[in-house]
């Protein structure tokens, strides 16, 4: 079992170390060729999305990893990757990927001042520590969209068939747990 | 200081490594910059290069030009003000900037006293030569940290030495024995706890990034391949004589530094660089502002 980590901008080697401490290979998805390797799961880390949306399609990594995502792959997307997994942004009229029926808004807690840390409860775990940046959360869910977890009102973290969607950054907090569920969800779909 | 703030602002630039932040003096030019692919923009009134030229006093930007930028994009909006100016940076904290440069490119208000910055909610990037004036300006609350470099010459030697000396004193400070750190911490007049931090981790307790001189492509890429974690672009871009397209090429630079072929196509055809000027030519040394 392998798992890619999108590399193109972002903490996207702390969720190659998370994997690490759980011992699980990966890789780092920065250009067209990288693809050429086998994997099994995929990680959309936090970043900006405007600049990992843009590198994506330039540097020719989108058609074939949206395939990927698009036939079942599973799929972590934490922040700015959720808003690349999302069908539709309310304050922006870009789509990256737009696979997770959800409707996502950017920025929806405000600037630097409005991040936090809180912990919450997450369906099938227990409560977890969670860390937004800068984070958006999901305004709206379409038809089989599974609500995984909600703050305030707001949901922060849904499942949609194989995928994964955090407003938040599990790999920034000690607890494994999400990267865990997201890894047996990986195992049992080799 | 409160730390959990503190962690929140050292994880927002978690968020901005392996990306470019670009030096814009007007919300059009953020605008270019967010297209091109900035993750974050640096709001200022005139470039380093600009200021160098014109000489004076330089000082914060006016917060309508800031507020400006901030609602053209979408991205984190940086700003400056000057060493030790704290009343500045509370202007600053006031309209919510994401970010802000305590920065040797201003006029320093203060020749003795950085900022306070563990009094502040909003988190402060600081330039720092060598790995004592780094951990002096993390003491003091910095979240985030970058090379001095040389600002506005477009020449990169200094940048480079700032981040050989980190990193040399770094791997120094890795392979002491642990009752050495003691005197290493009273030579650099730092708190015993950040030296056991490098000598445990290798690292900085910050992320920590280029700038100054960067220019090129190449420039990006040879800072990154000497461990920055991305880079600062101030003057080059703007400067250039085709800022877009040297702005995509240096944010896909930043990407893929170690892919020699892909910065040699991305290296072509840029037009005109900045002319830039060679330290040796240059009578004010702004990395000489704050220790």
């Amino acid at each position: 079992m392998k798992v890619a980590v999108l590399a193109v901008q972002g903490a996207f080697i702390e969720h190659r170390k998370k994997l690490e401490n759980l011992g699980v290979p990966c890789i780092e998805l920065r250009k067209k060729e990288d693809l050429e390797e086998n994997f099994d799961g995929l990680i959309l880390p936090g970043g900006e999305s405007t600049v990992q949306g843009k590198l994506l399609k330039e540097l020719g990594i989108y058609p074939l990893l949206k395939e990927k995502i698009a036939c079942g792959m599973p799929v972590l997307a934490t922040c700015a990757g959720l808003i690349l997994l999302a069908e539709k942004l309310t304050n922006d009229q870009h789509v990256y990927f737009g696979t997770l029926p959800v409707k996502v808004k950017r920025n929806a807690y405000g600037r630097q001042l409005g991040s936090f840390h809180t912990e919450q409860e997450m369906k099938g775990i227990g409560k977890v520590p969670m860390t937004f940046i800068r984070a958006p959360y999901i305004e709206e869910t379409g038809n089989g969209v599974e609500i995984l977890s909600s703050v305030e009102g707001k949901i922060v973290a849904v499942k949609y068939g194989m995928q994964y969607g955090m407003a938040f950054h599990p790999e920034l907090d000690r607890d494994n747990r999400i990267h865990e569920m997201f890894l047996d969800a990986v195992r049992n779909s080799v | 200081m409160d730390m959990e703030r503190y962690g929140l602002n050292k994880q927002l630039a978690q968020m901005l490594k392996g990306g470019v932040i670009m030096d814009v003096t007007t919300p059009e030019q953020a605008e270019i910059a967010e297209k091109a692919g900035a993750c974050a923009v640096m709001a200022l009134e005139r470039i380093p290069a600009d200021i160098r030229a014109a000489g004076g006093v330089s000082r914060m930007s006016d917060p309508k030009m800031i507020k400006g930028i901030q609602e053209a994009v979408t991205i984190p909006v940086m700003a400056k003000c000057r060493i030790g100016h704290f009343v500045e940076a509370q202007i600053l904290e006031a309209i919510e900037i994401d970010y802000i440069d305590e920065s040797e490119v201003l006029s320093p208000a203060d020749d003795v006293y950085h900022i306070d910055k563990r009094k502040f909610r909003v988190p402060f990037v600081c330039g720092a030569r060598d790995l004592g004036e780094a951990l002096r300006r993390i003491n003091e609350g910095a979240s985030m940290i970058r090379t001095k470099g040389e600002p506005g010459t477009g020449d990169v030697i200094q940048a480079v030495r700032h981040m050989r000396m980190m990193n040399q004193e770094i791997s120094k400070i890795s392979s002491m024995r642990e009752d050495e750190l003691f005197e290493e911490a009273k030579n650099l007049k730092v708190p015993y706890e950040l030296v056991e931090y490098v000598h445990k981790n290798g690292r900085l307790p910050v992320v920590n990034f280029a700038a100054g001189g960067v220019a090129t492509p190449a420039d990006a890429a040879l800072m990154m391949q000497l461990g920055a974690e991305g880079v600062f672009v101030g003057s080059g871009i703007f400067k250039s004589g085709d800022p877009q397209k040297r702005a995509a090429a240096i944010v896909k630079a930043v990407t893929n530094y170690e892919d020699s072929k892909l910065l040699a196509e991305l290296s072509e055809d840029l037009g005109e660089a900045m002319v830039g000027i060679n330290e040796q030519e240059i009578e004010l040394l702004m990395a000489e502002r704050g220790r």
